[in-house]
């Protein structure tokens, strides 16, 4: 039970992590354009991070 | 659409937005992108453009975005059109992210996060924990539940709140009473220490709706903006002369009586007569004819004509909001209020399931109550039965099947605006196509090439060469590359035609009462070549054809749809062309009124229309149709208009959709049977108060993902080619 009452909590924990990860991916506009995306490491060169994509 | 079709940098700075440091942004469409490799050449392309201080490409949306400081650069069309891609504008209203599209999602995810945490829990208490253990694990489930369930449960709330408060009932009523009295008898049990905590069935009955609420949004009608763009297609002002003086002047301040200027390139703002000048007109708006008009003073305008070559003086005959145009946005507007009467088949099957929930509830209740008088259990059942009923299957049944099929349709470069669309597609029985720009493209060819001697095409091509009447641009392309001879002087007679004096002799190139001295009436689709007033040539031209538009009609006459063709231009022009085409029904010089009203004739004898067209003049035929397409390169106005846009301009696509269509509808049915099957089962269980939270929570999960499952088989079916390829 002690056990428990550590794991619980800190599985929740994880839990809200990812959920926390997933709302800042969706208002950071990682799902825009996710054929592009997916090309785009073959062909882009490496530039500064822009911050004007569109998302969801 | 020769003036409308093309944009040009003059559009790109009106269609784009100032951002808040004084830079300038534009959202292009570019359908002809498909690789990651276009993608880096055109951001490549364009970034070295001076001026260009962002560009994005979007791959999955096609779409572009580039901001720019200062003048808009007319480079970056030019850079565009020189790898080959014709971009057109997207409305910055369209663009505007979609919030309830995001706050669906994140219900989403919180929704999912509480259903595989409470999930965990359930298990173990399904497995046998007991006691103090159980009870800790019920309001562990209850701390996770009851805000999970606030925040995404709203969105059933705040519907079946709504519902309530104007003493009604809709799907979401059954479905908020079932979360909630759930929710309510849990925390019941967890204080008198029950077996079964039902926190994991509200959760996860959240989270399986809201799948199908999420993809049944992406499918919704958006409101359409096309009114609108149609009114600033003239512009706001008009530049008015008043006591000898000229200036600008709101345009619903123009009355009847004023006097008006209105340059080359500029739109006649309302109904008026000619007092000055000589220019063409492109009435491409008013007829769909793509080919220009001459007006001299004395000839009637009407609003939405576009004045190509000189300046003109008119009188305005009309104000703004009683115009040829204003009654063209009103028809449209009556023809779209229409349509919205149809029923979703989504919202028809609600109509079926709201009561029948209510009604198993209720009877599983009052049934327990009567045989055993137990009101714990009575209230048990009856909750298991209204959550076993919902329509968690039945949300997903439509959407999933919708949006598989638009994907498909979208590989195939045909947008589809709304999952509703793609319903009334199968139901079309009659097909209304229009001819300048749909069946035909909007440039003429010269018909007659082989038949003149080369003298008088050499001629005729070295003088076309001075102008941009499409005829002159057929003749150049028809007469294939000839040696010059000789610079000479050319005027261009607005109107009339070209003008050239070599030797001695005047040659001219243009109509045929202008040009010779007989002045006997012109034919349509002809102009002359002649020399000091004597008949040297005669050129005539046809529109050509698109590709598959042989194929296309045929095909749909095999599949039994009646085939119409209702066009702007010359009633000999449209018979010639439906004679080639093996159609039999065909009209000509039909008013965009009279094309609205063609439909509603065949709609009141019971045909359901689809309509294909690309004009500003198809506009209310196109709003008023059961389902439309506009094939691209039409004017954006018209693409806003049409349920349907064919990207690449094929129209097989019309047969590739209607396949689409008549297959969704199939699998839309089975999914709804599937959906009814198992409430049809489960039921029976759920009143008998047999169904225990884990049951529950299978059937649940079963019958989604077995739906979701048989959408998916239709994007399978529909990349096998089958008979009907396009």
């Amino acid at each position: 039970m002690t056990m428990f009452s550590l794991l619980w909590p800190i599985s929740i924990a994880l839990g809200l992590i990812g959920l926390a990860a997933f709302f800042w991916s969706l208002k950071n506009g990682q799902y825009g354009d996710a054929a592009g995306d997916a090309q785009r490491i073959i062909y882009d060169e490496d530039a500064p991070l822009d911050k004007d994509k569109g998302s969801l | 659409m020769t003036a409308t079709s093309q944009l040009s940098s003059d559009d790109l700075l009106a269609g784009s937005r100032r951002l808040t440091d004084g830079r300038r942004e534009a959202i292009l469409a570019v359908p002809t992108i498909h690789c990651g490799g276009c993608v880096a050449r055109i951001e490549k392309g364009i970034s070295h453009i001076s001026g260009i201080t962002s560009v994005r490409v979007n791959l999955t949306s096609k779409r572009m975005t580039v901001q720019w400081s200062g003048e808009s650069p007319a480079a970056i069309l030019d850079t565009l059109r020189s790898m080959r891609h014709e971009p057109s504008l997207v409305g910055q209203e369209e663009e505007s992210k979609d919030k309830v599209l995001s706050s669906l999602v994140k219900a989403l995810a919180v929704s999912g996060f509480g259903a595989s945490n409470i999930m965990i829990l359930s298990v173990a208490v399904w497995s046998g924990v007991e006691d103090a253990t159980r009870v800790l694990f019920h309001w562990l489930s209850a701390l996770i539940a009851l805000p999970v369930i606030a925040y995404s449960g709203r969105v059933f709330f705040v519907s079946a709140y709504r519902a309530l408060r104007r003493f009604e009932t809709n799907m979401d009523v059954p479905i908020s009473l079932g979360i909630i009295l759930a929710c309510v008898l849990s925390i019941y049990d967890a204080l008198h220490n029950g077996k079964y905590a039902y926190f994991d069935a509200a959760v996860s009955l959240i989270f399986f709706l809201l799948i199908g609420r999420t993809l049944d949004h992406m499918m919704r009608v958006k409101a359409s903006t096309a009114v609108g763009n149609l009114a600033r297609l003239v512009g706001h002002s008009a530049t008015v002369e008043e006591n000898g003086a000229y200036h600008a002047k709101p345009l619903p301040e123009v009355r009847a009586g004023m006097t008006l200027l209105i340059a080359a390139g500029q739109r006649v703002p309302v109904d008026a007569v000619v007092l000055e000048g000589i220019s063409d007109m492109d009435g491409s708006l008013v007829s769909g004819e793509s080919i220009p008009f001459s007006v001299c003073p004395g000839a009637e305008l009407r609003a939405g004509l576009l004045n190509l070559s000189a300046p003109l003086k008119i009188r305005a005959v009309s104000g703004a909001s009683n115009s040829f145009l204003a009654e063209m946005m009103a028809l449209m507007e009556g023809a779209g209020a229409k349509k919205s009467r149809y029923q979703r088949l989504a919202d028809r099957a609600s109509r079926i399931y709201t009561p029948v929930a209510h009604l198993a509830a209720f009877l599983t209740f009052a049934g327990w109550i009567y045989f055993s008088g137990d009101f714990h259990a009575a209230a048990t059942a009856a909750i298991t039965a209204l959550i076993i009923t919902c329509p968690c299957a039945l949300g997903l049944a439509v959407p999933m099947v919708q949006v598989i099929a638009a994907k498909n349709l979208f590989s195939r470069g045909i947008v589809v605006k709304n999952g509703e669309a793609l319903e009334r597609l199968r139901d079309a029985d009659t097909v209304i196509f229009d001819k300048t720009g749909t069946l035909t493209l909007s440039e003429p060819v010269l018909n007659s090439a082989g038949n003149h001697s080369p003298e008088n095409l050499a001629l005729a091509r070295q003088m076309a060469v001075y102008s941009r009447h499409p005829y002159c641009r057929a003749l150049i392309a028809g007469a294939g590359q000839i040696d010059e001879t000789g610079g000479a002087a050319i005027k261009d007679i607005p109107g009339q035609g070209l003008e050239m004096s070599r030797a001695g002799s005047i040659y001219r190139l243009g109509k045929l009462d202008w040009a010779t001295d007989d002045g006997s009436n012109a034919r349509g689709n002809t102009c002359v070549l002649s020399k000091d007033g004597l008949l040297l040539e005669t050129f005539v031209f046809t529109d050509k054809l698109r590709d598959d538009a042989v194929q296309t009609v045929s095909r749909l006459d095999q599949s039994g749809l009646g085939v119409e063709i209702i066009s702007g231009d010359t009633p000999e022009a449209v018979e010639n062309l439906s004679r080639h085409l093996g159609v039999a029904s065909c009209t000509g010089a039909m008013t965009p009124r009279k094309k609205l009203d063609r439909l509603n004739e065949l709609s009141a004898v019971g045909h359901k229309i689809m309509m294909v067209g690309d004009g500003l003049n198809d506009l209310p035929a196109l709003a008023g149709a059961h389902v439309s397409f506009a094939p691209s390169g039409a004017n954006d106005v018209s693409q806003k208009a049409a349920d349907f846009v064919l990207l690449d301009g094929n129209l097989g696509g019309i047969l590739y959709a209607r396949r689409v269509s008549i297959l969704s509808h199939r699998f839309v049915l089975q999914n709804f049977s599937l959906a009814a099957f198992y409430n049809v089962i489960a039921l029976p269980f759920a009143m008998a108060g047999l169904v225990t939270p884990l049951l529950a929570a299978l059937a649940m999960s079963a019958s989604s993902i077995i739906v979701v499952a048989n959408a998916l088989r239709l994007s399978r079916l529909l990349s096998r080619p089958e008979g009907m390829a396009t």
